[in-house]
């Protein structure tokens, strides 16, 4: 027998102990005592260690079924929340029987299970803060809640009269996130108050819901996930469930997949904990290069002719030179560049090879395997389209997809952004926030560039609805995010825009806890959690189920709903009426339960009956999965597509018409990244550096949970390879840095990451030391505020950094 | 009758999200530095550069593990005080009061099972949620599993379920404590320990 690792590290252990001297001591102790306690043992609960709660429980004063306060995650799950005294002791999972396919329990992950240390935290916020240093000092004083919306009130009639409401804006959040929590219960009132500047896409995916539509004319492209089990091949490209939780469930209908003889491939540049349990192969690719890969693959598909062409001529437009849209005769066709017809470099295996550093077989392997083991699904993740150009890796995808053959049959997989067919899922706002009286958007992620120069922008800047901004954003009212400053980019550049008390005049936010958002606040107010109000949830991407999320606790100190924050404030502003329109929390969400039942689940019970059967989840059980673009794939005359083709659009034209083909190609294209190890900032910068979504949090919140940090602690992820040579030695505190900022933060030696790429979890709390070098290892110090061509998107997995020891710092 | 309770654990399945380590943290009130279920990631093998292209060999599972309640539990033949003993259904549990704090299981168990806690200056342990058992329930880690990797019932049962392999690199030679515990290997771990792999996530277990 080997000596064992978990035996050498006890033995280790072991001799530091003292116990020696007390084994002398007792060694007369009666063995028959040790017979008779446990003869008992049946009968009576001794005590076992740990703490209380799990005998404790027994006598709880009530277990409450509800949804999981999501955050924004993937899963949408169920939890069974014990309550004594007022406090929550214990949170189990999904008890419903059967666990069926069909409708399967919905088990949270370790975050949800972890709840209570978040729910019962010390640092909770308990009463409204004005802020008495300078912006993002972090010096506060208590205010009473009257205080506080007097200047709140006053401070929103200043604004709109000096700047219009245009000046105002609620910012993308999540940290408080269902469909009564959350920024659309402000969003409502500002409707009311007049409107504010408004915004589209969202940090998760704006360029593949953006370039998803270019292909397909919709977001709908994704089967219901029972059809999974339908594959022969799935390609898990740069997706990761069982860390994202892109869907409660998602991971186990894969293993389900695999377990019935689909084979299952992953390929990212991490040995991911999907990889690791899901997939048969792991192929690491450069981050920023799939696109490659991807016009590798098709380059053997189309030498080797295993494309589908039949369908490539039936339901396709753009591939070859036979099937370009009008106007767009002698352009470019993907086959072109795939051929190298028309810029001389044909995209081989081998040129690929160069750029993605996977092996030129590798990836002819691939592309023959993804091309003949049909149905088969290439599924995207949302990671390698937080990217440059993110655009083009959806697009490409897309079209392997379709070149396959692979669109509209069961098992199969058109790729994208997958809404569920066969209405996209679940109502993002079923809350009625009113219609805003403003008509301007702007992309989510150039808040930032509205607060500098808001009145320049126009629609090179993604601005929608009107020609140009009246003016820049004055005032900014953060629900539950803090996405303001540590989920944007380039927080050192943040945190410069904020601190000018000239730019955004008043800064209001509303949390559960003093984010690195709330520090630079102007009047900071204490949101309750959602388990101390009402809510309702729903199936997030998939899933047919809606949540119920009963008030299980009472709001503590002088904590409020973000509903009843607003309708305060709305009292304030002589709103009262028409914000409230009468009703409470609990009204709300039986007007929001009336909605669905109106429109998704007809079968849904009223609420008193929901909430007195104490069940949490209505599911549907999906017994026959919708595939998308069945009908069209029958019958694509028929039933056309909503492109302006009517087909897929492998070219396409409205791209074309753009005339930007350098950065906005009319066919997909791998582009290198304006932040590149093959550009000249990698001599300074030789490290790509992504931020995975860590389970220790959701997005940053929970970054706070103590029993998370231990679960999960937060490291900079580096390969030997890239440790050796700088001397960097597993668990030693790193510097992470590059032209934007730097972090020090512990690192993990594994060869689970490949050379030339380090990874650092996104969401940690920008923590900031006297030199302005963060010490929680948060990856928004060194990410970039560029945004993608098309979708004006997040980029912020685009960085190259250098590591190096941090000794003595 | 069920006379050995047992722990059937799919490593094939597993994808170290510790959602039972943490079901369990939260059913048994651990504080933090306590952990009765553990998931150990095993990390083996490295890259090569072959033609100018890093190339992974690379080994990677998890192993999550309680107290596997042995057969022959070492632990509590260790115990100088007789605080850890065996119920009729093979469940292994010690009396918290009765115990000194000498370590002597913790040393004994083979399985990193027994968890000593300065703070009170005794040892505990998984005890297989057997509140939960006798009123009908499963253990909190084995109905949290995203995955449904955990399974848990009579040894003889789960050996006509899932065959009777007890062992995974890098866990011990099961014939020193016979543990109660079945497990399905990953497809890496018959070349892990040619691999030089190990534990490599210690500061968390």
């Amino acid at each position: 027998m080997g000596e064992s690792p978990f035996k050498k590290k006890l033995e280790l252990a072991a001799m530091s102990r003292r116990g020696f001297l007390r084994w002398s001591a007792l060694a007369g102790t009666s063995a028959a005592a040790g017979k008779k306690l446990f003869g008992g043992l049946r009968k009576r609960n001794p005590v076992l260690g740990g703490g209380t709660a799990g005998q404790a429980a027994l006598a709880v004063e009530k277990m409450v079924r509800t949804g999981c306060p999501s955050h924004n995650c993937g899963g949408r799950c169920l939890l069974r929340v014990y309550v004594r005294n007022g406090v929550v002791v214990r949170i189990d999972g999904d008890d419903r029987a059967g666990d069926s396919l069909d409708d399967p329990q919905l088990r949270a992950c370790v975050r949800g299970r972890a709840y209570r240390r978040r729910q019962e935290h010390p640092d909770r916020l308990k009463y409204p803060l004005k802020r008495v240093g300078k912006r993002g000092e972090g010096k506060f004083e208590r205010l009473s809640w009257d205080e506080a919306l007097d200047e709140i009130a006053s401070e929103f009639r200043r604004i709109k009269a000096a700047y219009g409401n245009q000046a105002f804006y609620v910012p993308y959040g999540t940290g408080s996130y269902n469909q009564l929590n959350g920024r659309q219960t402000a969003e409502r009132l500002m409707n009311l108050f007049g409107g504010s500047l408004g915004f589209y896409n969202s940090y998760s995916w704006a360029a593949i819901s953006a370039a998803t539509p270019t292909v397909y004319g919709t977001a709908i492209t994704g089967n219901q996930r029972q059809d999974w089990l339908n594959s022969r091949y799935i390609l898990m490209w740069s997706w990761n469930p069982a860390e994202m939780r892109d869907g409660t469930n998602s991971e186990y209908f894969v293993r389900k997949a695999r377990e019935k003889g689909a084979r299952v491939v992953c390929i990212d540049p991490r040995l991911t904990l999907s990889a690791v349990a899901l997939a048969d192969e792991w192929i690491p690719i450069r981050p920023g290069t799939d696109a490659a890969m991807m016009s590798a693959m098709a380059y053997v598909m189309i030498k080797e002719n295993l494309y589908d062409a039949a369908f490539v001529r039936t339901h396709c437009v753009g591939f070859d030179e036979t099937q370009m849209p009008a106007g767009a005769e002698g352009a470019e066709s993907y086959k072109d560049y795939i051929l190298g017809t028309s810029d001389g470099v044909p995209k081989t295996p081998a040129w690929a090879e160069a750029v993605t550093g996977v092996p030129r077989e590798t990836i002819a392997r691939i592309g023959r395997e993804y091309a003949t083991t049909k149905p088969g699904i290439l599924y995207q993740g949302y990671g390698m389209q937080r990217r440059a150009y993110g655009e083009q890796v959806v697009r490409a995808g897309c079209v392997l997809a379709a070149i396959t053959g692979n669109v509209g049959v069961p098992g199969g997989w058109a790729s994208g952004i997958a809404l569920q067919a066969p209405d996209g899922g679940p109502l993002w706002t079923a809350f009625p926030t009113g219609q805003n009286p403003v008509q301007a958007l702007i992309p989510s992620f150039l808040w930032s560039e509205a607060v500098i120069r808001g009145k320049d922008m126009g629609p090179d800047d993604g601005v929608r609805g009107v020609d140009r901004l009246a003016t820049n954003i004055k005032c900014i009212w953060a629900v539950a995010c803090n996405a303001l400053v540590n989920q944007h980019s380039n927080i050192n550049r943040t945190a410069r825009i904020l601190g000018d008390e000239t730019l955004v005049e008043f800064l209001l936010v509303q949390d559960n806890f003093l984010t690195p958002t709330a520090r630079f606040a102007d009047i900071v107010l204490p949101a309750c959690t959602q388990f101390e109000t009402w809510g309702l949830e729903d199936g997030w991407k998939y899933g047919d189920e809606v949540l119920l999320m009963p008030k299980i606790v009472d709001p503590p100190f002088e904590t409020k709903s973000d509903y009843r924050i607003a309708a305060d404030i709305a009292g304030r502003l002589g709103l009262a009426e028409a914000y409230t329109e009468g009703r409470g929390e609990r009204e709300w969400v039986a007007w929001i339960l009336d909605r669905y039942r109106k429109t998704r689940f007809p079968g849904l019970p009223t609420l008193d009956e929901f909430e007195r059967s104490n069940r949490g989840v209505y599911s549907v059980p999906v017994a026959r999965p919708v595939v998308a673009f069945a009908d069209f794939r029958k019958n694509p005359e028929k039933s056309p597509l909503p492109t302006p083709s009517g087909k897929i659009e492998i070219f396409s034209k409205r791209l074309h018409d753009m005339g930007k083909p350098a950065e906005i190609p009319a066919v997909p294209k791998y582009i290198q990244e304006w932040e590149s190890p093959f550009g000249p900032e990698a001599k300074e910068f030789p490290l790509s550096a992504i931020g995975h979504h860590y389970l220790a949090r959701v997005h940053s919140t929970m970054e706070n949970v103590d029993w998370l940090n231990e679960a999960f602690p937060q490291r900079l992820f580096i390969n030997p390879a890239d440790a050796e040579p700088r001397k960097i030695r597993n668990g030693d505190a790193v510097r992470v840095f590059n032209d934007r900022g730097a972090t020090i933060v512990p690192c993990r030696v594994t060869p689970r990451i490949m050379p030339g790429v380090v990874a650092l979890p996104q969401g940690a709390w920008w923590t900031p030391d006297k030199d302005g070098t963060d010490r929680r290892g948060s990856v928004n110090v060194l990410t970039s505020e560029r945004w993608t061509p098309l979708a004006f998107g997040n980029a912020q997995h685009t960085i190259m950094v250098q590591v190096e020891k941090a000794d003595g710092r | 009758m069920v006379t050995q309770y047992a722990f059937f654990f799919d490593a094939s399945a597993c994808t170290g999200c510790k959602a039972c380590q943490m079901a369990c943290k939260d059913r048994n009130d651990l504080e933090t530095g306590l952990l009765w279920r553990r998931v150990y990631e095993v990390v083996g093998g490295g890259w090569e550069k072959r033609a100018g292209v890093w190339v992974p060999d690379v080994v990677a599972y998890n192993v999550s593990m309680a107290c596997n309640h042995c057969e022959k539990p070492v632990c509590a033949w260790s115990c100088p005080v007789k605080a850890i003993g065996k119920r009729d259904d093979g469940i292994v549990l010690i009396e918290t009061a009765r115990c000194i704090g000498c370590r002597y299981c913790e040393w004994a168990c083979p399985y990193n099972a027994i968890r000593f806690d300065a703070r009170t200056n005794t040892v505990s342990k998984c005890h297989f949620c057997f509140d939960a058992l006798d009123s009908g329930e499963p253990p909190a880690c084995v109905s949290a599993c995203p995955l449904r990797a955990l399974d848990f019932g009579d040894l003889a049962e789960l050996r006509k379920r899932y065959g009777d392999n007890r062992h995974i690199f890098p866990l011990p030679d099961s014939s020193q404590a016979d543990p109660a515990l079945i497990i399905r290997p990953h497809k890496d771990a018959g070349r892990a320990a040619g691999r030089a792999a190990e534990v490599a996530n210690w500061e968390e277990v």
